[in-house]
């Protein structure tokens, strides 16, 4: 019973105990360094084990919250509330499996101020872990921009050579973007009276003002998103952060923005959801192919990846606005998915830019040869993440296309080049880095993966394939919620439900098509 | 005899005042009459003096109002109170090491601190004009000469100076309002007042009047666009005065300005309302372009303090329980982000002297990573970005705001503080992306008590000090209503 009570305020402040070990140990020799790392590892693996207990307690046959802790903490307005539901779950989930692979990918490419970079990697898993468990609206705002704070100093301190221009880049886009969404979040709190996003969900806010703070949420979580044309500050942002913190802002922050769009604008302003969503359609169509087409001509192999994020993002957004099960479904699938591969891609680039120090795909060819691990696990991100069936990045794409045909027969039509684009892309960049022959002369003596660097991208491996083949897990946990808030938007716009009526032959389709007739 | 111990009773109220007056006498006459220079040993009895009277207020609460109606101690006047002595007290400790590098070590410092302090307690009790006037003039003099304090200084001197010429003028300014609002309502007391404005249309008189009032409040809260002294002064004086300048005095004119628009000019909040909207945007949209291109610590310090002025007067600006009760928190926080500011410049120092520059902090936390990492901290409070106190205070005010439906100032007040980012973050840039140039000695110890207390609180907000600040902050404003 305590537990249960109490496993969401474990999970989200267990990372600072860590973070108050490493900066009660002593010296600031290499003894020391390795001793912090070791805590560091330690910390994430303890706190990915209480996700997992979170998971196995987490009960998904409601689309209640759970885990519920409610009471009110700064004077009458700002709460300490937690509480999760099948929307949040898997990302907290996410969150805990990623950031030990950020900690080994950090091993030994940090080798100055390894007990900052610990320390703020520590403090951004617990405000990452917040934004997704805390159900108070002010408590989200907190997380979700204070993760501004570790990741600027990420950046500017660790990151390549451009890095103080990413990072501030970084910051204002984000920073600016959210302030007015601030400014919502009090105009929310004096209609409704109340922080409390259980109680915010069913509140009924008018079409006025309903149109007002949309445009205000859009304001920050697209930036953040990011959506076309707000997205400038990812690909320099990415390609300057070490490695692990584009692992973390390609896999857990971009994904703050599609939370934010599924947990407050479909839900709670479902008119302006449904009288922008064309203008969102376009967005994230637009996204899908001009950043495919930019990808193409990057020589940059971590820009291309960041391109490659923004496009996937669209068919996030897509899905979403979709506003029914399969969107919403496939959207927080696709996050979820693209948490992972991208997350995956990004430590692969990091293995090779440990070896090689450069980031040009010109400079590599034919690791094939020297690399054959490498090169399988390489090849499996690329597979995921252009969307070939029986790899987890095939269902989310699949279903957000689906469900936008259902919907808008021209956008789907045109999001689906969006798929052939990222495929021409992915196999090009996988060609030029993999195959040919190994000509280089630097590349002759370079070595396969390393047992740390297995540790790390094995389990991704598995679970792009995994999640490919057998996506019952997450879609299980997700379902009802999702059943939940679609009938809620539904019902607010005035549409009928359709879902429970068609089948489709997917795994993940079955799972939704079921759950959903279930429920009626 | 027992009328007059009666007598003396009824005067609880103001017990706090009575003990720091005849502290800050007794302080002199041990200077005086010591035989060799004990700056430090009164340094040490003043904090003392100054926790006392801390205690007083939080553990007795007197409230009523005495003195025929000239002094109010309310719960409101107690939380500020509280603020300006942890302020003042703050700044003389701040004063003690190297107080010879700053040319205080000399005991007349200590007890004109003191005095400032009363006349700071003062205003904040003050419940008519003119003890109103008694006590900003009794601050105002002592700070005229602490601004001086460093004689052979002449940038210290010419600060000193035109902190007096500029500060008498918005004294008789003050003067002036104060004198046209009892022309034309007749009454000196601020409720008396309230009543006489309630009771006549729309005058043009009273409005000049608390035009008038305004003006020479905003030149101690250095509002624009009354601001100009400010950056000279803070340049200029002696670096624990500027810390000392910045927190407290800035806290007690906020005070004083509640207290006369909500006791006083209640009646006419719309005609206040416009007054403090305009100065409040004046204040943070200048202060947010005008910091960019300062190089100097202490100059950009000034403009940060007058954006934050703007901000807290957002609370203000809205007229409601909540507003005040986000200005109340907003000086709180404020006042600590101030003292640790000064606290991290007073800890860099090498055989060239002082940090000056932000260029001096090139690679800081590399040679210093504590003073870093806590300077940094303050600066990303200081921006209003959360988890750290600074958001909250930023969150208090704009609520208030919002609840008011003033949503072009709250606009552009936000946008305003994303551009305060940009001269903040530069700070931290260099100090953490930038190679080092300087190396500094390691900081005095009481330094280290004041930067890791101060870092603490503004770190932990949300689990320490918010909760209790904040509701102390809802009853303090309460008591205005």
């Amino acid at each position: 019973m305590i537990l249960t009570n109490n496993i969401l305020t474990i999970v989200t402040f267990l990372p600072l105990v860590g973070a108050l070990f490493i900066l009660l140990t002593p010296g600031r020799d290499e003894t020391a360094a390795r001793n912090i790392r070791w805590i560091a590892l330690a910390t994430t693996l303890v706190t990915f084990a209480f996700t997992l207990v979170m998971w196995a307690m987490f009960d998904p046959s409601t689309a209640d919250f759970q885990f519920v802790q409610n009471q009110l903490w700064l004077g009458d307005v700002i709460g300490y509330r937690m509480g999760v539901d099948g929307i949040s779950v898997l990302f907290i989930v996410l969150t805990g499996l990623l950031m030990p692979m950020c900690i080994l990918a950090s091993w030994e490419s940090i080798t100055y101020r390894v007990r900052e970079y610990m320390l703020l990697f520590l403090v951004l898993e617990m405000l990452m872990i917040g934004v997704f468990a805390t159900l108070d609206l002010a408590m989200f705002y907190v997380f979700f921009e204070g993760t501004l704070l570790p990741m600027f100093l990420i950046i500017g301190i660790w990151g390549g050579q451009r890095r103080i221009q990413a990072s501030y880049k970084f910051f204002f886009y984000t920073f600016t973007g959210s302030v007015l969404m601030l400014l919502a979040i009090m105009a929310m709190y004096w209609q409704a009276g109340t922080l409390d996003i259980a109680r915010l969900l069913s509140f009924e806010f008018s079409e006025d003002a309903q149109f007002w703070l949309w445009l205000a949420f859009f304001a920050s979580l697209a930036v953040k998103m990011p959506m076309w044309p707000l997205h400038r500050w990812l690909p320099e942002a990415h390609v300057e952060a070490p490695t692990a913190g584009s692992v973390i802002l390609a896999a857990i922050l971009l994904k703050l923005g599609g939370y934010g769009f599924l947990r407050f604008s479909l839900p709670m302003f479902p008119d302006a959801s449904a009288y922008f969503s064309n203008f969102v359609f376009f967005l994230s169509v637009a996204a899908i192919i001009i950043t495919s087409l930019v990808a193409f001509v990057q020589t940059d192999i971590k820009k291309l990846i960041a391109y490659s994020s923004v496009a996937h993002m669209g068919f996030v957004t897509m899905g979403i606005f979709a506003g029914n099960v399969y969107g919403v479904q496939g959207a927080i699938f696709q996050m979820i998915s693209h948490g992972i591969v991208s997350g995956a891609l990004f430590l692969s680039i990091g293995v090779i830019y440990d070896r090689m120090h450069t980031r040009d795909i010109n400079a590599y060819g034919g690791l094939v040869e020297r690399m054959p691990r490498y090169a399988f696990a390489f090849m499996v991100f690329t597979m995921a993440n252009v969307g070939l069936p029986g790899t987890s990045g095939f269902v989310g794409e699949f279903l957000t296309l689906f469900a936008m045909y259902q919907v808008n027969t021209w956008f789907a039509v045109l999001a689906t080049t969006g798929v052939i684009l990222s495929a021409c892309y992915a196999l090009w960049l996988y060609r030029k880095i993999i195959w040919g022959a190994l000509e280089k002369e630097s590349l002759k003596s370079i070595l396969d993966l390393n047992t740390r660097e297995m540790v790390t991208i094995v389990p991704l491996v598995v679970l792009t394939i995994f999640f490919g083949v057998y996506p019952a897990p997450l879609m299980d946990a997700m379902a009802v919620s999702v059943q939940a808030l679609v009938d809620h938007y539904q019902a607010a716009v005035g549409l009928e439900p359709m879902s429970a009526l068609i089948d489709l032959g997917t795994a993940g389709n079955v799972q939704a098509a079921a759950s959903a007739a279930a429920s009626h | 005899m027992v009328t007059e111990f009666a007598g003396f009773a009824s005067l609880a109220p103001a017990y706090p005042e009575m003990l720091v007056a005849v502290g800050a006498l007794v302080l002199l006459l041990i200077g005086v009459l010591a035989r060799k220079e004990i700056s430090t040993a009164v340094t040490g009895i003043a904090i003392g003096l100054m926790v006392v009277a801390a205690v007083l207020i939080v553990a007795q609460p007197n409230e009523g109002v005495i003195f025929a109606g000239g002094f109010i101690n309310d719960g409101f006047a107690r939380f500020m109170k509280v603020l300006v002595i942890t302020g003042s007290a703050f700044a003389l400790i701040l004063a003690v090491s190297n107080s010879a590098d700053h040319g205080l070590n000399k005991f007349e410092y200590p007890v004109l601190v003191v005095l400032a302090t009363l006349g700071m307690m003062m205003m904040v009790s003050a419940n008519d004009l003119m003890s109103l006037y008694v006590g900003l003039e009794l601050q105002s003099l002592a700070l005229y000469v602490v601004a001086a304090f460093r004689r052979d200084s002449v940038k210290a001197t010419e600060a000193g100076l035109k902190y007096f010429v500029l500060g008498a003028l918005s004294s008789g300014m003050l003067l002036y309002g104060a004198s046209l609002v009892y022309g034309f309502t007749g009454h000196t007391q601020l409720d008396q007042i309230a009543q006489a404005v309630a009771l006549t249309d729309r005058n043009p008189g009273i409005i000049f009047g608390l035009v008038f009032l305004l003006a020479g409040i905003a030149f101690k809260i250095s509002a624009v666009p009354f601001h100009m002294w400010t950056p000279d002064v803070y340049e200029g004086a002696p670096t624990p005065v500027t810390a000392f300048f910045a927190s407290a005095p800035k806290v007690a004119a906020m005070a004083l300005l509640i207290r006369v628009v909500f006791d006083a000019f209640e009646p006419i909040a719309r005609d206040w309302q416009q007054v403090v909207i305009f100065i409040s945007i004046a204040s943070m949209v200048l202060a947010s372009f005008a910091a960019i291109g300062q190089n100097n610590l202490k100059r950009l310090l000034a403009y940060s303090s007058i954006g934050h002025v703007g901000f807290a007067l957002v609370g203000l600006s809205a007229g409601n329980l909540v507003g005040v009760e986000g200005v109340a928190i907003y000086m709180a926080i404020y006042l600590f982000m101030t003292i640790g500011t000064f606290a991290c410049i007073l800890a860099l120092k090498n055989d060239d002297g002082y940090v000056e520059t932000i260029d001096d902090l090139a690679g800081l936390a590399k040679n210093r990573p504590f003073v870093a990492a806590i300077m940094a901290l303050f600066m990303f409070s200081l921006v209003g970005l959360p988890p750290l106190a600074g958001f909250f205070a930023k969150w208090q005010v704009f609520l208030a705001a919002m609840e008011a439906q003033l949503f072009v100032l709250a606009v552009i007040g936000m946008l305003a503080s994303a551009v305060s980012a940009f001269y903040y973050l530069r700070i931290i840039k260099v100090m953490y992306f930038d190679e080092p140039v300087n190396s500094y000695a390691a900081p005095a110890i009481e330094l280290n008590i004041v930067l890791a207390v101060t870092g603490f609180l503004i770190l932990s907000y949300y689990f320490t000090i918010g909760a209790p600040l904040t509701a102390w902050a809802h009853m303090a404003a309460n008591s205005l209503f």
